[in-house]
């Protein structure tokens, strides 16, 4: 069994050098729909792809939550994101790997990726 | 539908986080002998009056303004019903929500219980303060994980979501889960 003691000992090793995380204005939001509709198409590794990416990454600017129904369940999977400043951008129907893109191409290098928008598909 | 039973449990605890829950109870309990598997999902949110339990089961009735439509708990039912097993909602408002469900294990329409670790490691990474206390148990095997355990050991300034904390979370539950399962799949 993974005992607890593992856990203190990361404890131990994260004294003092936990940044603390500013919920201020130049934090970008990437939302994941986590409603029935997301999860039965196949959110929760969306989800969990985007998390542990950001986190690879070490993105501290980005912070990964997620939401309910947001309206639109035809395109599930589907992550917003929410940059200060901008516009904001639906990417539908979403899979790991389109999020990992997403991450290394927009989050990371800083321009949307188009085509996997909610605007280029014909509705 | 959902393809996993453990996406079902990741929706229905949803509710239990929407009402507000301080604490979450969420039990699967594998019983061979018995050919169950039963899920439980015990919370202190903000309940529901008899009548809000008795629609909730029905398709067409859901709290979400988005749309008309709120599958959640009749899929859930569905998937245990139709295994021949059971399901039961007990509320109270104030007090908080209790859902049953009962699947038959060797049933072929049972769908796989799936990704249970993703399923409790999203739950306890994403839901704020909310604690959660999961019980897996196989047989005579079992293990429990409890946020609050965790909570005390980091303090409050570490949040669950820091890297190392939720790869550690992710460990704990993949290796217990595998250590009660003693090869076998469900």
């Amino acid at each position: 069994m993974k005992s607890l003691e593992e856990l203190k000992a990361i404890r131990e090793k994260m004294q003092g050098s936990v940044a603390l995380r500013s919920e201020d204005s130049d934090q970008t939001r990437v939302v994941v729909g986590m409603a029935t509709c997301g999860i039965a198409s196949g959110a929760r590794p969306v989800l969990n792809t985007l998390a542990e990416a950001v986190a690879e990454k070490k993105l501290d600017k980005v912070s990964v939550t997620q939401t309910g129904c947001i309206g639109l369940c035809q395109y599930e999977p589907i992550v917003e994101v929410y940059e200060p400043g901008k516009e904001k951008v639906t990417y539908v129907k979403m899979t790991p790997d389109k999020a990992l893109e997403v991450v290394n191409r927009h989050l990371n290098g800083g321009s949307p990726i188009k085509e996997y928008t909610l605007n280029s598909t014909t509705l | 539908m959902m393809p996993e039973i453990s996406l079902n449990i990741l929706d229905v605890a949803q509710n239990s986080v929407k009402a507000g829950a301080k604490l979450v109870t969420l039990e699967c309990l594998i019983d061979t002998g018995a050919d169950t598997l039963t899920v439980i999902i015990d919370d202190d949110g903000c309940g529901m009056t008899k009548e809000q339990v008795e629609a909730v089961t029905d398709p067409f009735y859901t709290t979400r303004t988005t749309r008309k439509v709120g599958l959640g708990v009749p899929f859930f039912k569905m998937a245990a019903e139709s295994t021949g097993g059971s399901f039961e909602i007990v509320s109270e408002p104030g007090k908080g929500t209790r859902v049953t469900c009962v699947f038959i294990l060797s049933s072929i329409d049972r769908m796989p219980l799936g990704d249970m670790v993703s399923t409790v490691h999203m739950l306890v990474t994403q839901s704020g303060s909310m604690e959660l206390v999961y019980h897996y148990r196989v047989d005579e095997e079992e293990f429990t994980l409890d946020t609050r355990q965790f909570r005390e050991i980091l303090g409050d300034d570490v949040s669950f979501n820091e890297p190392e904390v939720s790869e550690y979370i992710r460990d704990y539950l993949k290796e217990n889960t595998s250590e009660v399962n003693k090869g076998q799949d469900f």
